[in-house]
C-alpha cells in the first residue's frame, strides 16, 4: 500500500551543499543495508554455483548442479513440505482463530484491555525460550502428558516431539502459541479502521450478524488479512530458532524446515555452495509469493478507498 | 494509523454484540451479560499463562520433581535453582552482553534510519522513490536467506567473535521497517514549521536536529522499542557470530545451558524464567509502542 504524503515539502533548488546533505544523510543507512542485506543475497547466488566448503578458494564451478541435487534430495523436499504444512495450517487455523479473537476483543466489555495484553504477551518472549519451555512441557513424561493422565485422558497422551506423525503438529502448536497474538493485533487494528457507520447502516437494514461479518467485516478487512497472510508465509519459511530449540529437525528429519536444513548443510556440514542454493530457493519462493501478492492483491486494495490505511 | 495514534481506543467498540446497559437492568444482569465474554477470555488466557506458570514454578521444584509430575506448585520449595543462577557471574555476563548489544543496535539503527527517513520524507531529489523502494524490498524476504554469505562476509571482515558482528547486521536488517515507520511520521510535520525555521536561519541539519527529532519522539520511541525487543530475542545471527562463550547473549546462554544440563529440568526452567522476565517487564512498560509500531509498520508495508 502506498502512503499518501500528508504534506509534501516544496521542491527546492539543488545546490551542491543540498546534494551533499542528501548523500551524507542517506549514506550510513544505505551502506549498511546494501552491504549486509542485499550483497549477501547476490553472493548467495554466486556461491550456489560452486561446490564449496566455505574455506578454500572458489574454484570448483558446477553450474546448477546444487539446485538439481536439492530437488533430487528427499530431505530438501521434505523440509519444503514441512514449511508448506506450517503455512497451510496457519492459514486454516491460526489466522481464523486470530480473527475470531480480534472480533472478540473489538467488543466493549470490562477487562478486554487486560485480555488483549495477555493474548499478545507471547510475542515478546523469544522463540528460543518458547521452544525450550514447550520442549520440556511436551516431553513423554512432561507436564502435558501428566495432566492428561491425571484427568483420565490416557488415550490423548503422545510422545509429542518424538512421534513422526505428530511432531510437525506440535511444532505448529508452539508457533501458533507465540504468534497468534501478533496476527490478532494486526486484525484488531484493521477492524477498528472499519467505519462504524457501515456496520450500523447494515444492522438497521436488517442485516444478520453472520451476514454482516461475511459481507462487511471480511471484505473491508481484506487488506489487513492479506498482510497478515503474507507475514505468516514469510515467517513460516524462515522458521529456525524454534526448530533449533526443540527437535533440531528430528526425529529423522521429520521436522526439518528450509532455514534449519540450510544451516545444517551450509555450516555444520560445510557445504556452503549447496546451502547457498537452498538460500536462493528460499529467496525465490518469498519473492515469487511477494510478486503474485503485489500483482493480484495489492492493486485491488488500492482501488477500495475505504480499505486504505492512510493517516 | 500513524505511529502516534493510540493503538486501540478502549472506550469504543464495534456496535455488534455489545451488551447494552438498560436502566432497568440490575447489576447482576449486567454481570451475567458479560459472563460469556469473560469465560472465553479466561479460557484463552489460561492457554498462555499456564505454560508460563509451569516455567516459573518448576524452577522452584527439586531436581527430578519436574518430570513425571502434573502438579503446578512444588511439593517442597527449593530456591537454589534460581539462587545459583542469580549468583553466577556467567548469567550476569550474558545479561550484560544482551543489554550492550541491544543498546548498540538501537543506537545505530535509530541514528541511521532517522537520517535516511528525513531525506526520503522531506527532500525532493531524483531517485528518491527508487531508494525508498529499495529499502522496502527488505521486508519481502526473511533474514535467513542472507545468513550464510553474511557469515562468510563477517568472517572476512574479522567481525566474528566481535559484538559489532551482531550489531551491524541486526541494525541493517531492521533498517527497512524503521524507515517505513519513520518516513510518514516525518512527512506529517507541517512544512510551515520548516519554512519558519529556515527564515530564522536554521540549516537543513538544524531543522532535523532541533525541530523534527524532538517532535518525533513518539515515533522514535516506537522504533527503538521494536529494535530492542528484536535484538533481545535474536538467536540466529548471534549463534553464527559468537563462538566464544564469553560473548554469548541470553538466548545463546539459555540454549546452551539446556543442552548441557538435559536432565536438569528445574534449573533449565529457572534459567528460562529469568531470561523471560526482562522481556515481560519491558512489554508491560512499552506495550503501546510495540503494538503501535507493529500495526503501523505491517499495515503500511
Amino acid at each position: 500500500m502506498s502512503i499518501k504524503a500528508v504534506a509534501v515539502p516544496k521542491p527546492r533548488r539543488h545546490t551542491w551543499s543540498g546534494r551533499a546533505t542528501i548523500l551524507l544523510f542517506l549514506a550510513p543507512a544505505l551502506l549498511l543495508y546494501l552491504v549486509l542485506v542485499l550483497l549477501p543475497i547476490v553472493q548467495a547466488v554466486y556461491y550456489s554455483l560452486f561446490n564449496w566448503n566455505g574455506l578454500q578458494p572458489l574454484t570448483n564451478f558446477i553450474g546448477l548442479q546444487n539446485y538439481v541435487d536439492a530437488f533430487n534430495s528427499t530431505l530438501f523436499t521434505g523440509a519444503l513440505s514441512h514449511n508448506l504444512m506450517v503455512v497451510g495450517l496457519s492459514l486454516a487455523i491460526q489466522i481464523p482463530m486470530a480473527l475470531g479473537l480480534a472480533m472478540f476483543l473489538s467488543q466493549r466489555f470490562p477487562g478486554r484491555t487486560l485480555f488483549r495484553v495477555v493474548f499478545f504477551l507471547p510475542y515478546v518472549i523469544s522463540e528460543v525460550v518458547t521452544g525450550i519451555l514447550f520442549y520440556l512441557l511436551l516431553q513423554p513424561d512432561g507436564a502435558v502428558n501428566n495432566i492428561l493422565w491425571s484427568v483420565g485422558l490416557d488415550g490423548l497422551t503422545r510422545d509429542w516431539w518424538g512421534d513422526l506423525s505428530v511432531v510437525m503438529i506440535t511444532m505448529f502448536f508452539v508457533i501458533s502459541w507465540k504468534y497468534f497474538g501478533f496476527h490478532m493485533i494486526l486484525l484488531l487494528a484493521g477492524l477498528q479502521n472499519i467505519p462504524k457507520e457501515v456496520m450500523e447502516a447494515a444492522l438497521i437494514d436488517g442485516c444478520g450478524k453472520w451476514q454482516a461479518f461475511r459481507h462487511i467485516t471480511v471484505p473491508l478487512l481484506g487488506p489487513t488479512l492479506r498482510v497478515s497472510i503474507f507475514l505468516s508465509v514469510i515467517g513460516a519459511l524462515q522458521l529456525f530458532d524454534i526448530v533449533y530449540a526443540t527437535t533440531r529437525g528430528g526425529p529423522v528429519h521429520q521436522s526439518d524446515t528450509l532455514a534449519y536444513y540450510m544451516y545444517d548443510f551450509g555450516l555444520k556440514r560445510q557445504e556452503m555452495g549447496f546451502g547457498s542454493a537452498i538460500a536462493v530457493l528460499m529467496f525465490l519462493i518469498c519473492f515469487g509469493f511477494a510478486l503474485i501478492y503485489q500483482r493480484f492483491v495489492l492493486s485491488r486494495d488500492v482501488d477500495g478507498a475505504t480499505t486504505s490505511y492512510v493517516g | 494509523m500513524t505511529a502516534t495514534t493510540k493503538p486501540f481506543d478502549d472506550t469504543q467498540g464495534l456496535a455488534i454484540a455489545v451488551p447494552k446497559k438498560h436502566k432497568k437492568q440490575t447489576k447482576f444482569g449486567v454481570f451475567l451479560s458479560y459472563l460469556p465474554l469473560w469465560l472465553i477470555g479466561i479460557a484463552v488466557s489460561s492457554v498462555i499463562v499456564v505454560p508460563l506458570a509451569y516455567a516459573v514454578f518448576d524452577g522452584f521444584k527439586e531436581q527430578g520433581q519436574v518430570a513425571g509430575n502434573a502438579a503446578l506448585l512444588p511439593e517442597k520449595w527449593i530456591f537454589s535453582n534460581y539462587g545459583d543462577l542469580i549468583t553466577s557471574p556467567v548469567f550476569w555476563r550474558q545479561v550484560l552482553n544482551s543489554v550492550v548489544i541491544g543498546l548498540l543496535t538501537v543506537g545505530l539503527v535509530v541514528v541511521c534510519a532517522s537520517l535516511a527517513a528525513f531525506v526520503l520524507a522531506r527532500l525532493k531529489f531524483r531517485g528518491r522513490e527508487v531508494v525508498y523502494t529499495l529499502f522496502t524490498l527488505g521486508l519481502l524476504f526473511p533474514a535467513a536467506v542472507a545468513i550464510l554469505p553474511l557469515f562468510i562476509l563477517l568472517r572476512t571482515l574479522g567481525l566474528t567473535n566481535n559484538p559489532l558482528g551482531v550489531v551491524l547486521p541486526q541494525a541493517a536488517f531492521s533498517m527497512p521497517m524503521t524507515i517505513i515507520i519513520l518516513r510518514p511520521f516525518f512527512q506529517s510535520i507541517p512544512p510551515e514549521l520548516e519554512d519558519a525555521a529556515k527564515i530564522d536561519g536554521c540549516s537543513t541539519f538544524g531543522f532535523f536536529w532541533r525541530i523534527l527529532l524532538p517532535l518525533s519522539k513518539p515515533a522514535l520511541a516506537t522504533v527503538s522499542v521494536l529494535a530492542i525487543v528484536g535484538s533481545w530475542n535474536a538467536f540466529f545471527i548471534p549463534l553464527l557470530v559468537f563462538g566464544n562463550a564469553d560473548q554469548w547473549t541470553l538466548p545463546l546462554g539459555v540454549m546452551n545451558f539446556s543442552t548441557e544440563h538435559t536432565s536438569n529440568w528445574a534449573s533449565i526452567l529457572a534459567f528460562t524464567t529469568l531470561s523471560m522476565i526482562p522481556a515481560v517487564l519491558f512489554y508491560m512498560v512499552a506495550e503501546r509502542q510495540i503494538v503501535s509500531g507493529l500495526t503501523a509498520g505491517s499495515v503500511k508495508g
